[in-house]
């Protein structure tokens, strides 16, 4: 963290019309009454358990370890939680903090792949609030289930058909409506970005699974891991992994949708083509035009398509403590593929990417080193457009 | 020194006991050539000081009308860089004052201090950052004064006391009061609590302008007497846009409720 408040670094910060800053000020007094309220801390973790399934497995992919003859290689199945990702966590925690400690009567938010969306329409229905969940046209095309599970958990789904189509517009309106309702309702941001404090509100709702993690794997192995991996598109299941092991003697990547490579100008690796930039409530890196105007992305994982990544990744990065890197669209499908046949594992398109990084990096490692991959989130949802990928009709 | 142009322009309307008409154009909609007739045509119509919009592709504080300016604008491929060139060229042209809004990413990505120096260069009278916070804003505002530019901040009805104090101090302009809780463009619905907490805003005694919801003749009459001025910008956007032949008379119209 650096000196001012909400930055992390230069990064971070906060960028909003004024409109917004009471809600935010709103929200980060809740947020620090939260971290100190045992009561809510309680009814969170016994949801995380009871409701979510936490802790969810650290398990050893032999078949894969075996297949790339190198390091081993351990999977951290967020995907086994409820709804399928790591999002519930933020989405459950979020959703709780709006209806226990800040009385509203409604949340909002904004979803891509759907995945997000799916898990506050879920904490909505649990906590007992209204929901509206913001997607562009152009998700909604690729993603109709999750359209439909919003639809039966009773959110209403608002298409957006402006400018891209897609996630950064869907955001655009979420804080749109915001700015006109915020005295009854709470934006539940799905990742670690945006105004403060939600890059370190997602983080710590999300931090349960470094927590996990580093506890599994030294009961396992009574040793720390040599290297994390996680996808990162805003950051928030990398950073909920990494958060715990920050300090310890463990290298991290973080892997970026490389689309259809960065020469081409189709991708979303904003580290590797992007540059520093104010957008949607926050400093970080930006794919950008000259004249500061946003670019538009292109991922197979519309979890990843976005424009800009969490403040804390960009200090990360240039602190030297976490290095990123990208996987294409086609390493990212293989690895999807891989994956599925030899450990019946079906993983999201956005977790394919990073586990495309352990296909590279594992074989060059010794035999008792340690990988761990964050597995963010199932692949059912991405079935369709993958046998669209591949021309073959379902 | 409270403030630079904007602001005595303001002053001056004060002393003949006049309320400033304030009205918004997006530059570059549908391209530069227009925005130069518009801004003429506004000049003559009475108004006091013009609003530049700079064209942006997320622009998250404005509606659907101001938005789809921009796209037109951005379509025709104006930039903030051709829109200070634009202004240096055309600066003689009116003596009206010109505010440039523009979202903060343009101008970072520009420099913000070259931003400033090409700002003055082209006589803009005023800046306003929709994204730019008060806690934000320090090295933004030094800049500004520096280069002689007035710095407008944008009050909430959801702004408490203690951030409505910040932004008056901050503010050398005027104030930029958004007469409803929510986005440029929609109907204007006052709050209750309206007239209570912009009384409190002018208590400081900057002036206060309205905008945010201003659309019709009467709105702008309702909404002059609370404040120093009225700012109309999506209604007239979309004047412009929809039927230019009515423009005229349009603004003649406010310029008159005002």
């Amino acid at each position: 963290m650096g000196k001012k408040r909400g930055y992390f670094g230069q990064y971070g910060g906060c960028f909003v019309p004024e409109t917004l800053m009471p809600a935010l000020e709103e929200l980060e007094r809740a947020f620090y009454r939260a971290k100190r309220d045992k009561k809510f801390n309680e009814e969170f973790e016994s949801l995380l358990k009871e409701y979510v399934g936490r802790p969810t497995p650290l398990y050893f992919a032999k078949r894969l370890t075996e297949h790339l003859g190198g390091a081993k290689i351990y999977l951290k199945r967020e995907d086994l939680a409820h709804t399928g990702a790591h999002k519930i966590n933020n989405a459950l925690g979020q959703a709780l903090l709006a209806k226990k400690l800040m009385g509203k009567e409604r949340i909002i938010a904004e979803t891509g792949a759907g995945q997000h969306g799916v898990a506050t329409a879920t904490g909505a229905a649990l906590v007992g609030l209204s929901c509206d969940i913001y997607m562009g046209t152009e998700d909604i095309r690729r993603q109709k289930l999750n359209v439909f599970r919003m639809n039966l958990l009773g959110t209403r789904v608002i298409p957006v058909d402006t400018g891209s189509k897609t996630l950064k517009d869907a955001i655009n309106e979420a804080l749109r409506d915001w700015t006109t309702n915020v005295r009854t309702t709470h934006y539940v941001l799905g990742t670690v970005f945006g105004p403060h404090p939600y890059p370190l509100l997602v983080r710590f709702f999300q931090s349960v699974i470094g927590k996990e993690t580093k506890k599994q794997i030294l009961q396992r192995e009574k040793k720390l891991p040599n290297i994390l991996i996680a996808c990162v598109g805003g950051g928030s299941n990398a950073i909920g992994l990494f958060s715990a092991f920050l300090k310890d003697n463990v290298e991290m990547i973080g892997v970026e949708a490389g689309g259809k490579g960065i020469q081409s100008g189709l991708h979303a690796a904003r580290f590797a083509g992007g540059a520093k930039g104010i957008f949607q409530g926050c400093l970080s890196y930006v794919l950008e035009n000259e004249d500061g105007n946003i670019l538009e992305t292109h991922s197979v994982s519309a979890g990843l398509d976005y424009a800009s990544v969490g403040p804390e990744h960009a200090y990360l990065r240039d602190k030297g403590r976490v290095k990123y890197t990208y996987a294409t669209d086609d390493e990212a499908l293989h690895a999807f593929e891989l994956l599925s046949r030899l450990e019946g594992i079906i993983p999201a398109l956005e977790s394919a990417h990073a586990v495309a990084e352990a296909i590279k990096i594992a074989p060059k490692m010794s035999k008792d080193s340690i990988i761990i991959v964050n597995l963010s989130g199932r692949g059912d949802k991405d079935v369709q457009e993958v046998a669209r990928i591949k021309r073959l009709s379902l | 020194m409270k403030g630079f142009s904007v602001r005595e322009k303001l002053e001056e309307l004060k002393k003949i006991g006049k309320k400033a008409f304030i009205p918004y154009i997006m530059a570059g909609d549908p391209d530069l050539q227009t925005t130069a007739k518009r801004l003429k045509l506004l000049s003559d119509a009475g108004a006091d000081i013009i609003e530049l919009g700079v064209p942006f592709t997320d622009p998250l504080a404005d509606g659907p009308t101001i938005q789809r300016a921009a796209e037109r604008a951005l379509k025709s491929g104006t930039t903030l860089r051709k829109i200070l060139n634009f202004l240096n060229e055309f600066k003689n042209s009116i003596h009206t004052p010109i505010i440039l809004m523009t979202y903060l990413n343009p101008v970072f990505c520009y420099g913000i201090e070259k931003f400033f120096q090409n700002a003055k260069d082209a006589k803009v009278a005023g800046v306003i950052f929709p994204d730019l916070t008060v806690e934000e804003s320090s090295e933004y505002r030094s800049l500004a004064k520096k280069y002689g530019i007035d710095i407008i901040f944008l009050v909430a009805p959801t702004s408490t006391p203690e951030r409505v104090k910040k932004i008056v101090n901050a503010s050398t302009g005027f104030v930029y009061y958004v007469s409803i809780t929510g986005i440029t463009g929609t109907e204007l619905r006052l709050d209750k609590k309206f007239r209570e907490h912009i009384n409190f805003v002018k208590s400081f005694g900057n002036p206060v302008c309205i905008g945010f919801g201003v659309s019709k003749p009467e709105e702008a009459k309702y909404v002059a007497q609370f404040a120093d001025g009225v700012i109309v910008g999506s209604a007239i956007v979309k004047k412009f846009h929809e039927k230019p032949e009515e423009v005229l008379n349009f603004i003649k119209s406010l310029r008159e409720a005002i």
